[in-house]
């Protein structure tokens, strides 16, 4: 077969805020870029970003990018790239400024200055009051900022491929990478895209676990064509979770209904959260809600006909009350579970949120991993956004500071990528050999016969890590988690596609992101178990203490021999001076 | 119905199906579950309001969803009240 094939000088995999921002970059500097999307560009997961993007602008109360700087590592649990975390909060102004006069409408205050929210985790003068940082154009910033990169790059004549998906990535001999295999997902037929660099910029996913917050589409594939190619992920055990998703569905039902009275039951009525936290009870730390929960629920004592959910109580709030001071969060719950939060409770389960881990990426998004003294480039190859870890959130990241992550990062690779095309002015060779391995992982699935489905094993990798590596994780679960991925693992051989037709076969793709899917799991639970310590988002109930005489460092998860390294965290800033790791108190 | 034509409705349902995918969850679960219990009911004319729908960008919809606008265009207020009802809990 002769395989069709294009040429770039860069190709971005991805279409949200991170591919967006970087492909503006390349094409405004006159760089031929091609930007390959699954689904069309503005449906990318950015768009679901509604509480918006953090910079120290001092808008509304005091602040500096100091603060927020220390704000971020503490939230980080000192996991956080120092050096990192400093470009980002001290870009944070000028990028959220260049996001206004490129057309983000942002809310305004009386005196015309851009609006400013208070979220938790944002405070004045390193720790002290809370500060209000983050910049919001109504409910919609996400979608604003999506929107105006994209007619951005419209204008800026940047190459589009809407509905194509990127399979593999390509890299001959010496390890430099090529660009990608993709194919169209409207005819089936594979494509060749050869660049000088490649930028990966596909997401998180949140698709791991049964109950989650995030779109179908993010299924960390990007995460799994880096594994492929021999890169590590660094520091995949840390997903944030939220204590109260709508149960069976994942979608967030915010603090504020804890916040305004409201409180937790299992089966028996009880109030269980009394028993775990007897000062805070339905008010403590997110962790310390979702374990009680799933504990409440492990022990047979969740509600419903299956008992695998807890009851949120907010009804004796009264329906004034409730459509007054939640009314979003009311009108989900009515749309998705027939529930009047008025009359009756609200059946909820903790819902994974946020891919910390990701990618190892340096501050201009280049890709690294280890040598024997310090790390080196991956030669052509970038990843910015959620795929990538860079490591601005470390352990636990600030809500804000993602749609800020993928700006900030995704002008700074931008910036990278041109330089170096401009030593790199030719294309390298493509053997035969440098696609095979892409052409092989995309034939597997015209196999034919009887076998598993691939919707079924999906949902029981998914019910798996929810159990196995979610909310509560001990030595014994972990382990027992691990062996049950491996075997998921060994199954995959056994699924077949029933559909072999190549017009929107929805089945294969589908497929390809369960085999993405399941690479990730493997990092995710093999780094959770070997990580010793409770820090931020990873919580063990068998080592309940951050331990940074032994942890302070970052995981890297090799997919090869399934072999665990570790790399130290930068604790040295670029200007300023490093903030030592205290306890994290709030 | 000849094997042609079968092939062709069966494509035109995953090109649907893959059409509903979208930035947000909500949408997911409302627009892919209508496509997979309810499209099939719907009345040629209804099936291209539908087909009409999933050009608008996902913020429109979600608000459109969760009554925080109402479209200008009747036949897709319409659409989006069945679509809300359709949803199974
Ligand atoms: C409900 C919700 C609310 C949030 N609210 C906020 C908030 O208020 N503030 C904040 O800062 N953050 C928020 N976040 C987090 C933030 O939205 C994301 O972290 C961020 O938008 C990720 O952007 P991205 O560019 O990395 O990826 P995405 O926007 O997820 O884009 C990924 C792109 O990759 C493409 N893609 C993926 N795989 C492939 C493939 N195999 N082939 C081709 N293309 C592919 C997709 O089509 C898509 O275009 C929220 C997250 C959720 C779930």
């Amino acid at each position: 077969m002769t395989l069709a094939r294009r040429k770039f000088d860069t190709l971005v995999i991805g279409a949200g805020g991170g591919g967006l921002r970087a492909a503006l970059q390349l094409a405004q500097a006159d760089a031929k870029v091609a930007v390959v999307s699954k689904v069309f560009p503005t449906r990318s997961h950015t768009v679901a970003a509604q509480g918006g993007i953090n910079a120290a602008l001092a808008n509304v109360l005091p602040d500096n990018w100091h603060w927020h700087m220390y704000d971020t590592i503490k939230g980080s649990d000192y996991l956080g790239d120092q050096d990192a975390i400093e470009y980002m909060c001290r870009a944070a102004s000028n990028l959220v400024v260049e996001l206004e006069h490129a057309g983000v409408p942002f809310s305004r205050l009386e005196n015309g200055n851009i609006y400013q929210r208070p979220f938790g985790g944002q405070s004045q003068d390193f720790g002290g009051k809370q500060a209000a940082r983050t910049c919001a154009a109504a409910d919609r910033t996400g979608h604003a900022i999506l929107h105006t990169l994209y007619q951005q790059n419209i204008r800026a004549k940047t190459h589009f491929f809407d509905e194509y998906f990127a399979i593999d990535l390509i890299k001959d001999e010496e390890g430099v990478i090529l660009g990608a295999l993709v194919m169209s997902i409207e005819t089936g037929e594979p494509l060749l895209i050869e660049a000088k660099t490649t930028l990966l910029a596909t997401g998180g996913a949140g698709q791991l676990f049964r109950t989650n917050t995030n779109a179908h589409i993010n299924t960390g594939d990007g995460l799994a064509m880096a594994l492929r190619a021999g890169i590590p992920l660094q520091d995949m055990e840390f997903f944030q979770f939220h204590p109260t998703g709508i149960a069976g569905k994942g979608m967030l039902i915010s603090e504020a209904a804890r916040g305004e009275g409201g409180y937790l039951t299992n089966k028996n009525g009880e109030r269980f959260m009394e028993r775990y936290a007897p000062n805070a009870k339905d008010l403590a730390s997110r962790d310390v809600v979702s374990r009680a929960i799933f504990i409440e629920v492990q022990e047979g004592r969740g509600c419903g006909p299956s008992g695998d959910y807890v009851n949120l109580n907010i009804n004796h709030l009264g329906e004034e009350v409730l459509n007054k001071r939640l009314p979003a969060i009311c009108d989900s719950i009515r749309t998705f579970l027939r529930v009047d939060p008025a009359k009756d409770p609200v059946p909820i389960y903790p819902t994974a949120h946020y891919t910390m881990g990701g990618i190892p990426t340096n501050r201009q998004g280049q890709v690294v991993v280890p040598i024997e003294h310090g790390e080196e480039p991956i030669p052509g190859l970038y990843a910015v956004g959620e795929c990538a870890c860079v490591s601005v959130h470390g352990a636990n990241r600030l809500g804000g500071n993602s749609l800020l992550d993928i700006v900030v990062f995704g002008r700074a690779a931008g910036n990278d990528i041109i330089g170096y095309l401009r030593e790199h002015r030719y294309h390298r060779p493509i053997n035969e050999s440098d696609v095979e391995q892409a052409m092989a992982h995309l034939t597997r699935w015209d196999r034919k016969g009887d076998g598993i489905s691939v919707a079924g094993l999906r949902g029981e990798l998914q019910a798996i890590m929810e159990k196995y590596c979610g909310v509560f994780r001990t030595e014994e679960i972990l382990q027992q988690g691990l062996e049950k991925v491996l075997e998921i693992e060994q199954r995959l051989d056994d699924v077949v596609l029933y559909d072999h037709s190549k017009i929107f076969n929805t089945a294969r793709i589908e497929a390809f992101e369960l085999e993405n899917l399941v690479d990730i799991a493997l990092a995710t639970v093999k780094s959770a178990l070997s990580r010793q310590e409770s820090r931020g988002a990873h919580s063990r109930v068998d080592y309940p203490e951050r331990d940074d005489k032994h942890w302070l460092k970052h995981s890297l998860f090799y997919k090869q021999d399934r072999r665990m390294a570790y790399k130290p965290v930068r604790l040295k800033p670029l200007t300023v001076d490093t903030f030592p790791p205290k306890e994290r108190v709030y | 119905m000849n094997n042609e034509e079968q092939v062709t409705v069966a494509q035109q349902h995953q090109r649907l199906m893959w059409q509903c995918r979208r930035g947000m969850l909500e949408l997911d679960i409302l627009l892919q579950g209508f496509v997979e219990r309810c499209y099939h009911d719907l009345s040629a004319t209804e099936k291209l309001t539908f087909d009409r729908l999933l050009t608008y960008s996902d913020q429109d919809l979600l608000e459109y969803f969760f009554q925080q606008a109402q479209a200008d265009d009747k036949d897709i207020a319409n659409l989006v009240i069945s679509i809300r009802n359709a949803i199974t809990p």
